[in-house]
């Protein structure tokens, strides 16, 4: 692949007559072909996340609730989403006239942008993490709050007073559940020693953090919930009381963008569950990815199945668990678990 | 790092552009039929009155503020529990009062009501 690559670029060099040598051994070329390669293969998992997820959400949904779900089209219903996407692409441009051009149309596109960038982050694997950060957490969770501000965008640029509740309500809620996430985090990097998620991964050869750390997964999987807007954090999107919530405005393919987002974000927040909690990508027998991907969905799973089995709270009551329930119980185990780690050290390694 | 940030462009650029790509195909595909009443403000079926942008309700600008208090105090952590391991006994003691000033902000809000939806 290299020697191919270079007698490329000395082609294209030759017939721009510039002197070969210098820029091919610059220029990292291998590097740019491998970050295109990683970008492919992210969206190709990006598109087939939506279409299953989609599809499980629907079907799996009907089951939980003795009813058939979607299975028309394709197998078992499986080319339902596929369906409904062409559909939307031949839907017509409809933009309230009162609206705020420049915001409602970027909004959609903001959420794509950050649901691909979060795919990058990923440790899929040994060897298969196309961006590796040594503040890897650090930047997944500023990114993965990006969708924020494209709520916001959205709910505000609608100019209609359903978005706009519902915005303001979504980034209330996204920014309170953002803290216990971060703080019961922190307690798997005092673990790990480490920022990077691969990093993160590999330190639980011995034991999964879940066993260490299980008041954080529960932190972790509660908040997982209100930051992705499932029910019964799904006070954006309360029917009963405001249409649709930010995206009421929003139709065909722009309303088709907001969901793509929200399945994508679904697996990316389940996936950096399955990194700190449940090793990663490590297993027997299998390849990593395999195992990476399997328990990611299995952990999805388990998020549907709280989505689906309990009510939608009120929203004071959302407010009120997280700043005086989740916030201090996530404090304490932070103290938990620094006292822990030091007493392990003094007596266990003898190493203070 | 060069390599890495790279990438991570490509995503963020490559990201954007797909997204716009699907909107092109939809604006090649679409039907054109414009009505004004299409273009009309959903608010289910009732006319909308007055404007929307107004003054907001101010609990959620109370959230916010304690929202960067504590955001902030997170990434003062993050470094710190990174090198938790390694550091001594000194640290973890100065983390605690750390975080023992920042319980008592929490206390305080608690206290003041910051937290009460009314």
């Amino acid at each position: 692949m290299t020697e191919f690559l270079t007698t490329v670029f000395n082609l294209i060099q030759g017939i721009l007559g510039v002197a070969p040598t210098t820029l091919a051994l610059a220029l990292p070329w291998m590097d740019i072909f491998w970050a295109f390669v990683y970008f492919v293969g992210a969206v190709i998992l990006l598109i087939i996340n939506v279409i299953m997820l989609i599809w499980i959400e629907r079907r799996a949904a009907g089951f939980f609730q003795e009813r058939v779900g979607p299975n028309r089209v394709g197998p078992f219903g499986l080319l339902q989403t596929v369906n409904d996407t062409i559909k939307l692409l031949g839907k017509e441009w409809i933009m309230p006239a009162s609206a705020d051009r420049m915001v409602f149309l970027i909004a959609p596109l903001l959420v794509v942008t950050v649901a691909v960038t979060m795919y990058g982050l990923l440790p899929y694997g040994p060897g298969i993490t196309p961006v590796t950060l040594n503040v890897g957490i650090l930047f997944f969770l500023a990114v993965s709050s990006t969708n924020t501000i494209a709520v916001l965008m959205a709910g505000w640029g609608s100019n209609n007073k359903y978005s706009l509740l519902g915005g303001m309500r979504t980034v209330a809620q996204i920014i309170s559940y953002e803290i216990p996430m971060a703080l019961s985090i922190i307690g798997i990097v005092m673990l790990s020693g480490s920022l990077d998620l691969g990093e993160i991964a590999r330190s639980q050869s011995h034991v999964w953090y879940v066993f260490i750390q299980p008041v954080a997964f529960v932190i972790f999987t509660i908040s997982a919930l209100a930051e992705l807007t499932k029910s019964p954090f799904d006070m954006t999107e309360a029917e009963q009381e405001f249409v649709a919530g930010y995206h009421t405005e929003y139709s065909g393919i722009r309303f088709t963008l907001f969901f793509m987002g929200e399945y994508a974000n679904l697996f990316s927040m389940a996936a950096l569950g399955v990194v700190l909690f449940f090793g990663g990508a490590s297993g027997p027998w299998l390849p990593p990815w395999m195992w990476f991907i399997g328990k990611t969905y299995v952990f999805i799973l388990f998020l549907l199945w709280i989505r689906w089995t309990f009510l939608r709270i009120r929203v004071d009551k959302m407010m009120k668990f997280n700043w005086k329930f989740l916030i201090p119980v996530a404090l304490a185990n932070l103290l938990v678990t620094g006292v822990g780690i030091k007493l392990w050290q003094h007596f266990v390694e003898r190493s203070i | 790092m060069a390599k890495e940030f790279g990438t991570l462009f490509l995503f963020l650029a490559g990201g954007f552009v797909l997204s716009l790509v699907i909107v092109f195909v939809n604006w090649l595909l679409r039907p054109r039929n414009p009505s004004s009443a299409k273009a009309r403000t959903y608010e289910c079926g009732l006319e909308t009155e007055g404007p929307t942008w107004v003054q907001f309700k101010i609990s959620y600008y109370l959230y916010a503020l304690i929202f960067v208090v504590f955001d902030v105090e997170v990434v003062f952590l993050y470094p710190w529990a990174s090198s938790f391991k390694s550091a001594g006994l000194v640290p973890f003691v100065e983390m605690a009062i750390f975080i023992g000033v920042l319980a008592l902000g929490i206390w305080f809000a608690w206290k003041k009501g910051a937290f009460e939806w009314n």
